[in-house]
């Protein structure tokens, strides 16, 4: 049977199987297409309205949505505020009520609330695309990463992925952990222990290593994590310089990897803190393609979600 | 004025007995096999049992400052749906019951008000601000069953000790509500394997555990009687049965919802699994339902703590912790631990009446020749299903919305006055 996704939401991956994923992987190729040529745009969701609603500010992400919007031919209405104003004054289920009589018909929250997608798709009836609820999950980041190992490996199964740095504030860790799993990849999380959450390997079909050297044995894919300088004053690491001096990818980290290992790093980097120059400009990586294949990712979903079709 | 029950099986001695019972003048007057005086009212409880008025000796009252979640009146009305005729009001209140005049409000309004006895604890330090011990000698004169800055803790060690000899002076109860501020961060749920599944900052055992160790030693060397309120560890528990086993006079309670939810629970970021401290794992679970049965626990109390709507329906994070508590307590205690024979009903019923009332020296929790007629009669062939237009609190802030429970509390009297009638 085809998979169904007219009206889905996206709040995780673990709502999605194997086929499902590696549909969205497909349509994200046909996007990817699109994006390529001279004129951007098809007229799918001509009439459709999607609205950008971030209450956590993230400009990146945003256009990326916007733009996978616009090029789909949606009208798009941005909302952005800062939790520290919804607390003020509107509640974000008055904020979805207001957004909601205004005709939207699917909606791409970024928000800090872990559970908050659960929570607009309440308030809305409406079809929710998580773009990030706190520390709990990042499902559109998650599938364009997949998709940029798709694109250059041909098949998940049997990869080694290793994940390196602050794994216990990532959401994009979580969401690939699922994902990654369900296509057959066998992830390996490394980074030091005060950034580690507890019963990882209870939760997720994962490995936790502690030692760069080792969590990068054989790796195939190798992806850096942003080092968050507020992390120090949380008492959880001593100084950039330690950190780095123990986790940072660089040449001679890298050697333990496969030699064609690829580079991969969710964005905005920390150059010289959690990759070196030489890694993330490297020739294996992929970090910058990885913001294009966003572009495409957010596109097929939207495309599967509101045009009726498979 | 006299009330006879009839038709019941009357709760004596740990066991339900065919026998009717006279009221007299708001006692119990005689408990016989058939009782035909001439009555003022008779009460035909045909299936139903009769057991001792509940006491729960920690709840919210929000009254005075929060009458929008609760006032005496509403808190007491569920108190009486649930089958409780004395409960104890947690200070902290707006303003924090810290002072003689605030415990003579509370008294006097529950005097006018209230469907049940209500009983004042007082707050451990002014304002429970945690900095200056609190004029407890005053309150204690006044009627306060206790102190306690419940909602808060106590971080300074050196005001602690102070706050337990200064109690221990008065012979005065010091109850704790356990968390170590730092170790509990900005923690929303349980640390562990749903943590750090769903990304929400956990909250360690270890913010209830060092706070337990550190009181129960503070405790000792003032010479203070110590009550740990809702415990919720297994190594929390292990503290208190080597503090027991030292002879000292330390005591527990755990709350309904930590005998029967977990952490699991709050995988679909219902708000209503929100609440100090957080539902712990499975095995802490299974650890205070042993200390249960095996009485080390000494006591059930709900720590009911209404919130509005607006205030829990929101993102987890930012909504307040705790849940409502009366209603339910017996209802789902028999259904997920007697019914499933986890536990004997007795151990629920003593646990619920005379076990709090040793805690803190309280009158009632017992059936017996004398004693003011504090009875609840509850159907338990029948069920409840508790909705947010049934619900007798003014906060509908429960896990257990719409769902059917074993058991059905058909009426509570307090004095032999009806407080609550199932109608």
């Amino acid at each position: 049977m085809e998979p169904q996704f007219s009206g889905r939401n996206v709040f995780d991956l673990d709502d999605y199987t194997r086929e499902d994923i590696l549909h969205i992987l497909e349509a994200a190729k046909g996007m990817k297409e699109i994006n390529l040529r001279e004129y951007k745009k098809i007229p799918t969701l001509k009439g459709k309205t999607i609205c950008t609603l971030f209450v956590e500010n993230s400009t990146r992400t945003r256009m990326s949505f916007e733009l996978a919007a616009n090029r789909l031919s949606a009208d798009v209405v941005s909302f952005q505020a800062s939790v520290s104003a919804l607390q003020k004054g509107e509640s974000l289920q008055d904020t979805v009520y207001t957004l909601n009589a205004m005709g939207i018909d699917l909606y791409c929250l970024r928000h800090s609330s872990p559970g908050s997608p659960q929570l607009v798709h309440k308030y809305s009836g409406k079809p929710v695309i998580n773009g990030g609820d706190g520390r709990h999950a990042h499902p559109t980041q998650a599938l364009l990463d997949i998709y940029s190992i798709w694109e250059k490996k041909g098949d998940l199964n049997g990869l080694k992925i290793t994940i390196v740095g602050d794994i216990l504030n990532s959401r994009v860790v979580r969401s690939n952990l699922i994902g990654m799993a369900k296509l057959g990849a066998s992830v390996t999380v490394c980074g030091p222990k005060t950034l580690m959450p507890g019963s990882m390997e209870n939760v997720y079909d994962c490995k936790v290593e502690y030692d760069l050297p080792r969590a990068l044995q054989d790796a195939d894919v190798v992806m850096g994590l942003r080092m968050q300088l507020e992390r120090m004053s949380e008492g959880l690491f001593p100084s950039l310089e330690e950190y780095s001096k123990h986790y940072v990818l660089s040449n001679r980290t890298l050697k333990y990897a496969k030699p064609d290992a690829l580079i991969m790093h969710p964005g905005p980097m920390n150059r010289g803190v959690e990759i070196l120059p030489e890694i993330a400009d490297g020739e294996h990586s992929v970090i910058v393609e990885q913001v294009a294949n966003g572009v495409a990712v957010r596109m097929a979903l939207m495309f599967l979600i509101l045009s009726g079709k498979a | 004025m006299k009330t006879i029950i009839k038709n019941a099986q009357i709760y004596l001695d740990g066991k339900l007995e065919a026998k009717e019972l006279l009221i007299d003048d708001k006692r119990i007057a005689r408990i016989a096999e058939k009782i035909s005086d001439k009555a003022d009212n008779i009460i035909d409880a045909a299936g139903a049992c009769v057991f001792p008025g509940f006491i729960d000796i920690h709840t919210h009252l929000r009254d005075p400052g929060h009458t929008y979640k609760e006032d005496i009146s509403s808190g007491t009305q569920s108190a009486a749906r649930g089958g409780f005729t004395s409960i104890c009001a947690m200070p902290n209140t707006d303003p924090v019951t810290d002072n003689i005049a605030s415990v003579e409000y509370i008294q006097l309004r529950a005097k006018e008000h209230g469907s049940a006895r209500v009983y004042v604890i007082g707050a451990l330090t002014k304002q429970s601000k945690g900095e200056e011990i609190s004029e407890m000698a005053t309150m204690k004169s006044g009627g306060i069953v206790a102190v306690s800055d419940d909602g808060w803790c106590v971080q300074n060690a050196r005001l602690m000790l102070s706050c337990l000899r200064y109690a221990a002076n008065f012979d005065i109860p010091v109850i704790i509500h356990p968390e170590d501020y730092a170790l509990a961060g900005n923690g929303q749920i349980n640390s562990g394997r749903v943590s750090t599944r769903i990304g929400l900052s956990g909250i360690t055992a270890l913010a209830e555990e060092v706070i337990i160790a550190r009181d129960i030693m503070l405790a000792e060397s003032a010479g203070a009687r110590l009550h740990i309120a809702h415990i919720s560890t297994a190594r929390s528990l292990q503290l208190v049965r080597e503090a027991k086993e030292r002879g000292l006079p330390v005591t527990c309670e755990v709350t309904p919802h930590h005998l029967v939810l977990t952490d699991e629970a709050c995988l679909n970021f219902d708000t209503n699994t929100k609440m100090k401290p957080p539902l712990r794992c499975e095995n802490d679970r299974l650890a205070c339902v042993q200390a249960l049965k095996d009485g080390l626990i000494d006591c059930i109390a709900t720590d009911h703590a209404p919130h509005a709507d607006f205030e829990k329906e929101r993102e987890y994070d930012h909504a307040p912790f705790g849940i409502i508590g009366f209603e339910t307590a017996f209802g789902i205690l028999y259904d997920r631990l007697v019914k499933s024979e986890a536990i004997e009903l007795s151990t629920l019923v003593d646990n619920l009446s005379i076990k709090p009332a040793r805690v803190l020296n309280l009158p009632g929790g017992e059936i017996k020749i004398g004693v003011k007629a504090d009875l609840t009669i509850i159907d338990l062939n029948a069920s409840t299903t508790h909705t947010k237009e049934n619900i007798l609190s003014k906060s509908k802030n429960t896990p257990w919305l719409d769902q059917a429970i074993a058991s059905r509390v058909k009426c509570t009297m307090k004095s032999g006055i009806i407080t609550y009638r199932d109608e």
